[in-house]
């Protein structure tokens, strides 16, 4: 898929938080073959413990995608992702600014607040948003060119809590890029996300705290690429009388034996 | 004397100065990290005209794993 002016192998992005090892997160990396890699910043020790990680990262040669995980208001997201732009040099960002802690639910204002900011700084804003119809087109209002709402809240592996609206929202806006970013627990998720002609999907928890993270990495990366080979291919609509998928004409025996 | 907090510790130093020594003095030299300064950021090419002053308040952050 083309996102301006890079072009990304692959319609899922895999977060790199909470693997067991720093080990089975690349083999897990090389499973799934992501489009796009998600990382974070943290204050360092001299030690040094983030640049290991950050070599493991560049060795893949994957793109990355920074985020701004922990962020409360606008100004810690625009310090935060400035200070991504120079460590990462891309100036794409995933905005997270986080409204309640509990449901780890993004806050709407301080979201387009961030967005109007990173925004006029040159960042491609990649917002993880509710999926809220006017949210969304408020920031595109402020800019933003993607959209990422949660399917469920992060790391709940709830998968697509309401499924009309995100419907909704990719039939709203058919020109922005749209993730769905979170909540997703098993790869039937992410199949019905890109069913609904979601660009991609943003996957984490459910890789990393699987019971085989490298397997579960593969099962993203197959039902990514089924979903959107349904979602291109033209999924007939339901209805509720049975048609038969058997030419029924000229079959021998076809209503002879009735009462018989 | 000034005392700054670096990373959430208060650190005393005998005299003023600028984030790029301090980044070398605390270990950072050759690494991949970004700073801000009381909440601002200090892009590279400034941190040698950035001058820590008393009070300030300094992170320092590399990359990490996140979601």
């Amino acid at each position: 898929m083309q996102i301006f002016d890079q072009t990304l192998h692959a319609r899922l992005f895999l977060g790199t938080a909470q693997y067991p090892s720093p080990e089975i997160l690349q083999r897990a990396i090389e499973a799934a073959r992501p489009g796009l890699i998600t990382v974070s910043l943290r204050r360092e020790s001299a030690a040094g413990h983030g640049q290991k990680f950050w070599d493991l990262i560049k060795n893949t040669g994957i793109p990355v995608l920074p985020n701004t995980a922990g962020c409360h208001s606008a100004a810690e997201a625009v310090t935060t992702a400035q200070m991504a732009r120079e460590i990462f040099e891309t100036d794409w960002i995933k905005l997270e600014v986080i409204g309640d802690d509990y449901m780890l639910q993004p806050d709407p204002f301080g979201l387009i607040d961030a967005a109007e900011k990173l925004n006029a700084l040159g960042f491609t804003v990649f917002p993880y948003m509710t999926e809220d119809l006017v949210l969304a087109q408020r920031l595109v209002d402020a800019g933003c060119k993607i959209l990422m709402p949660w399917g469920a809240p992060i790391g709940s592996g709830r998968g697509l809590n309401n499924p009309y609206a995100l419907k909704l929202l990719r039939q709203r806006f058919p020109q922005q890029i749209m993730v769905v970013d979170a909540g997703l627990g098993a790869p039937s998720h992410a199949a019905a996300a890109m069913e609904l002609g979601y660009d991609a999907v943003l996957v984490n928890t459910a890789v990393a705290k699987a019971g085989d993270p490298v397997a579960m990495a593969r099962g993203f990366a197959q039902a990514v690429a089924a979903g959107r080979a349904g979602y291109e291919a033209g999924i007939i609509a339901p209805q509720d009388n049975a048609t038969p998928s058997t030419p029924l004409i000229d079959r021998p025996f076809w209503h002879q034996a009735k009462g018989g | 004397m000034i005392t700054i907090t670096i990373n959430g510790h208060s650190k005393t130093f005998p005299a003023a100065l600028d984030i790029a020594a301090l980044l070398a003095q605390e270990g950072y030299a050759g690494m991949t990290v970004a700073v801000a300064r009381n909440g601002t950021f200090v892009p590279k090419a400034k941190q040698s005209q950035t001058a820590v002053q008393n009070g300030d308040t300094i992170d320092i952050v590399a990359p990490m794993q996140g979601g």
